[in-house]
């Protein structure tokens, strides 16, 4: 464990990289009262700087270590030859701004991916712009605002979200000025048909729905749900997180569907990179093709270029969306093709079944079904012995495996999710449901365990309680706070 | 095709269908009306590896890229040098393939690391509290601006003229979606709406001069609104930082720092605040504590602000950002520490000098403005910037950015210390060779 | 089912877990119940009205905020806002410890002593916890 920071191994005359001298006659210099005063910045010798991040990087876990079944997220393998191709200097040493004409290699693949990627949804037109999946929602609902108001019908100020959603799907509503109606989940899981029915009126300007939902469940509603949001005049949305349980079988335009955000660094494969970059490319049915982010690449004579479509709901970003994911995405995608892309959906589904069958003797299964790629249980049966779905989250860790979400989706209580990814062997998930079965054990004979886990983690629990009553964000609150208590520097730790 | 990355054999397919009790994938799949499954997919055939790196080398080659071309082209995304470090440390893939820290005991790497990024990005910017940070410049300038709306409990927002228009317009975006206004104010003009939330203002400004922001910094405090300021985070190697102008809100664009120019993304969004409004800052924010041994440790705090709980009352949806440029980021301040990045701006601020200076003794050229500049300013040129960019491209040289439909004949030019003294010099003898008429 | 401290005979509660205890006609002190704390868990973040505010009965006025929730603060009677509990919102672990006594948060002037009359008496509050901890 790292216990020092930069600060610590920081020392005058200490430096990290060599610069060119300067080649030119100099300047005068600008006026004394724009220039700071000395500031603070660590001072480390390169080799230094190498040894403390690379001790950094082994207290961490990614999917290059181990199964990581973290629900909702699809944790998936990278491909390694991604990286290579998207650090080529024909992607990564080019400025956005260049005439178009010297960029028609990176546009051409822009252009290809949105295509593909419309064709994967069974949708009309794809922006590749957003950033992120929550900011795919934010365009997405921007153009359902969009839509509602060109066609004179402006009373529509409400978005019905299910109450198994993303916590992203009522923030981004709020983000584009809606309301937000919460429709709860019937005994089955599904969308509580009534319950839509009731609260879908002229006042609704969406659905965003799921599919599969948050449970792991495709909702067999989906035909009569659709029917109903656009006989009610709205328009039905995908929260695309999911698309890993459909991908190459069953598109969201068929399902009735005008829209759906997708997450490159989830269904497509491009790494997370411990918090992004993501990227969240929105595809729409023609309706909705007018009210794209800008920009969108077309051909045009043969050149590629960018254009603004006619009413965009505008720009999103400094420039294009995050260009080094897409590429990721289209390696990814050219890879597989259509035959290969259902492979992963198949494998996808049938890992979660596995992993369902295999452990539904030892943990509350709510909603006992075929599920699709992911699973949902509860810890509601370890409850009764003390032990919480938090307890076994971090037990797992001293089995060498990242925990699945827990706590979501909200209405299932203390929820353990667990999405396998297409990408796991039989022999991994084997192990993983080995130790989840030991644990349930642990959790009847010696729940004492689990209460004080992870133990062999380089850290153990952590005091969150005493991180957020006293705020320490940086060195200098740190600093001040112990010179406050102590007066000791941080140095002297 | 897909083997390398389905390792289940049919053997193991076969053995798990057998433990669930069913014969096929298909019989799982039943929750899906029949219709809708098994449609069509018109995609191109799947390639091999080699093929694909094959055809994804032609696409690139197909680019004009800035390790054969000079560049004097910036307007938001800037060609910096890039120590080898950050690209080793960033590749490491215990970083790059983990997800957001939620499982503190198992991500102190990542954590930790966000922890350096905020104290760093606090020295540099002279600001109280950093976020772990945003997309990129333009979308945290958009977040600031619904922020200080929420904060001063006031829908109108004010944004200088001399702000970056692409940021303009994606401010405007984010602040229409809330229902809120938005002002754009003459930077010529004393005059400007009194009841707004925040003026935004850029330092230094997108035509590359330096703004007096203690003067606007007045003015917006005067209003009872907050300052928000757009920063060159290379340019606070030198210039006032703004936690010392009187700043509430501070953001900039991350990418000089350490980020590939990579066609425009992925970037990095700095955003900073005071630590009076640290509660109502949209993004993660990742605190120090201690475990049950009281050993130190980091943990994702103020939680409760984000999405997952907050849901619709959240300060923001944003969820995925850019973890792997922030510690790019991290990385980069580390290695140049405080002598190389007062090291950097110097190179850029002699060497954009120098070529406006040379530039300006050309025949039909000028300097458009006597005020200070930084890395970019503006040429005034005797003939259509479209020519001289396109005679530019002919030499190897990727020119600045054509802002003619706004000001006549004028081109924004950057300068950084990736540009030679040979490479100016060369800019300048094509330059002078286009006298037109 | 967890055994919360007996809530105090004289103060009366809202459905939201809030309490008031009047002194004289027309002063009154706020805080949350034993059992709100013990839901919420360790309280690390206190947003209170200031004093001179206007508050209407049941309605936000403000918010409490622990490691993993956060809740809004309802107003159990309308009123205006004299003083605000700053050891609580310094250190706020003792809503937690103290929520009946030093954890209170809010003292304010009833404008209208009528409406304690809406709210519940002691032994009201503890059945209407009992069934809500059954439907937990």
């Amino acid at each position: 464990m790292n216990h020092y920071l930069l600060p610590d191994i920081s020392e005058p005359g200490k430096t990290g990289c060599s610069l060119p001298a300067l080649d030119v006659a100099p300047a005068e210099s600008l006026p004394k009262e724009l220039l700071r005063e000395e500031f603070e910045l660590p001072e480390v010798s390169e080799v230094e700087i190498v040894r403390y991040f690379t001790a950094l990087s082994s207290l961490n876990y990614g999917v290059d270590s181990g199964f990581y079944p973290l629900g909702s997220c699809t944790m998936k393998y990278n491909p390694k030859w991604h990286e290579d191709v998207a650090g080529l200097p024909g992607f990564a040493l080019v400025h956005p701004l260049q005439p178009v004409e010297s960029v028609q290699g990176a546009l051409q693949l822009m252009f290809e991916l949105q295509d593909y990627l419309s064709e994967i949804n069974g949708m009309d037109s794809t922006s590749l712009v957003p950033m992120a999946g929550a900011q795919g929602e934010f365009a997405c609902l921007l153009m359902v605002k969009a839509f509602h108001q060109d066609r004179g019908d402006k009373n529509r100020n409400k978005i019905v979200i299910p109450d198994s959603s993303h916590g992203t799907n009522p923030a981004s509503a709020v983000m584009c000025g809606f309301e937000v109606v919460t429709v709860p989940s019937d005994k089955e899981g599904n969308i509580d048909f009534n319950m839509l029915e009731a609260v879908m009126n002229e006042e609704v300007a969406a659905l965003t729905l799921t599919m599969p939902n948050t449970l792991g469940l495709f909702d067999p509603q989906i035909t009569e749900i659709s029917q109903l949001v656009h006989e009610r005049g709205a328009l039905l949305g995908a929260d695309g997180a999911n698309l890993n349980a459909l991908l190459g079988n069953v598109k969201y335009g068929d399902l009735g569907y005008d829209y759906v955000q997708l997450n490159l660094h989830k269904t497509f494969s491009t790494p997370h990179g411990g918090g992004g970059p993501g990227a969240g490319p929105v595809c729409v049915k023609t309706h909705l093709t007018d009210f794209l982010p800008s920009p969108l690449v077309t051909k045009d004579n043969g050149e590629y270029v960018f254009i603004s479509p006619a009413n965009s709901t505008g720009k999103l970003c400094d420039f294009y969306g995050n260009f080094g994911v897409m590429v990721k995405a289209y390696a990814y995608l050219r890879f597989l093709g259509a035959e290969g892309l259902k492979e992963v959906s198949n494998n996808a589904v049938l890992n979660a079944n596995y992993i369902k069958e295999k452990l539904k003797k030892y943990y509350h299964l709510p909603y006992d079904r075929k599920c699709m790629h992911e699973v949902v249980f509860s810890g509601k049966s370890q409850m009764a012995k003390g032990v919480h779905t938090l307890d076994i989250a971090k037990r797992l860790m001293d089995f060498g495996f990242h925990p699945p979400t827990v706590y979501f989706p909200l209405n299932v209580q203390e929820a353990i999710m667990i999405e396998p990814t297409e990408t796991e062997s039989k022999e991994t998930l084997d192990a993983y449901i080995q130790a989840m079965i030991d644990i349930a054990r642990e959790a009847e004979e010696n729940p004492e365990i689990l209460h004080t886990s992870p133990h062999n983690t380089p850290v153990r629990r952590l005091d969150s309680v005493k991180a957020a009553r006293q705020p320490e964000l940086n060195w200098s609150m740190y600093m001040s706070s112990k010179k406050r208590e102590t007066g000791t520097k941080e140095t002297e730790l | 095709m897909t083997a390398p990355y389905v390792p289940n054999t049919e053997a193991s397919r076969k053995l798990m269908l057998q433990e669930i009790g069913v014969n096929s994938i298909e019989e799982l799949l039943q929750d899906i009306p029949d219709r809708f499954r098994n449609v069509n997919f018109n995609l191109p055939p799947p390639l091999s590896e080699l093929d694909l790196k094959r055809e994804l080398g032609k696409l690139a080659n197909l680019d004009a890229n800035l390790d054969e071309y000079a560049c004097f082209l910036g307007a938001g995304g800037y060609r910096h040098f890039i120590p080898s470090v950050v690209g080793h440390v960033i590749n490491r893939s215990e970083f790059y393939t983990a997800y957001t820290p939620y499982q503190a005991e198992i991500s102190q790497g990542t954590l930790q690391a966000i922890y350096e990024y905020q104290s760093l990005v606090c020295q540099l910017t002279g600001m109280e509290v950093s976020n772990a940070g945003m997309y990129d410049g333009s979308t945290a300038a958009a977040e600031a601006a619904v922020m200080a709306c929420l904060i001063k409990q006031r829908d109108r927002v004010a944004v200088l003229d001399t702000v970056n228009p692409t940021y303009r317009e994606v401010i405007d975006t984010y602040v229409k979606g809330r229902n809120f206004s938005i002002e754009t104010i003459d930077h010529n003009s004393d005059n400007s709406p009194s009841d707004i939330a925040c003026l935004i203002v850029q330092q230094p400004n997108f035509l590359g001069y330096i703004e007096n922001m203690e003067k606007y910094a007045q003015k917006a405090h005067d209003f009872g609104a907050l300052l928000v300021s757009i920063v060159d985070p290379i340019s606070l190697g030198i210039l006032t930082p703004p936690g010392d102008y009187g700043a509430d809100i501070a953001v900039a664009e991350g990418q000089p720092l350490g980020i590939p120019i990579g066609f425009g993304g992925t970037y990095l969004g700095l955003f900073t605040c005071r630590k009076e409004y640290l509660r109502q800052m949209p993004g993660r924010i990742v605190g120090k504590t201690t475990d049950v041994n009281g050993r130190p440790g980091y943990v994702m705090t103020m939680v409760t602000r984000e999405q997952h709980i907050r849901r619709e009352r959240a300060t923001s949806n944003i969820c995925t950002s850019e973890a792997l440029l922030a510690l790019a980021a991290t990385v980069y301040l580390a290695s140049l520490g405080k002598k190389g990045i007062r090291q950097i701006a110097e190179l850029c601020y002699h060497k954009a000098h120098y070529a406006a200076k040379e530039i300006s003794k050309l025949k039909g050229y000028s300097i458009l403005s006597k005020q200070p500049f930084f890395k970019e300013f503006v040429i005034r040129c005797p003939i259509a910037p479209k020519q001289i960019n396109a005679a530019l491209f002919g030499e190897g040289i990727i020119g600045g950015l054509d802002i003619s439909p706004q000001m006549e004949n004028c081109i924004l030019l950057c300068v950084t210390e990736m540009n030679t003294k040979q490479e100016i010099d060369r800019l300048v003898a094509i330059l002078g060779a286009l006298q037109g008429g | 089912m967890a055994e919360f401290k007996k809530a105090p005979k004289e103060y009366k509660y809202t459905r939201e877990h809030e309490w008031i205890c009047t002194d004289g006609e027309k002063m009154g002190r706020i805080g949350i119940s034993d059992y709100a704390q013990f839901h919420l868990g360790d309280v690390v973040f206190l947003d209170l009205p200031s004093p001179g505010t206007q508050v209407i009965q049941f309605s936000k006025m403000g918010e409490i905020e622990s490691v993993k929730a956060v809740s809004d603060l309802f107003a159990p009677v309308s009123g205006r806002v004299l003083e605000i509990n700053q050891t609580a919102i310094d250190h706020s672990a003792i809503v937690n410890q103290d929520p009946y006594g030093d954890g209170w948060l809010v003292r304010l002037e009833l404008s209208n002593p009528d409406e304690l009359d809406k709210l519940m008496d002691n032994d009201d509050y503890d059945k209407f916890v009992a069934v809500s901890s059954e439907n937990a």
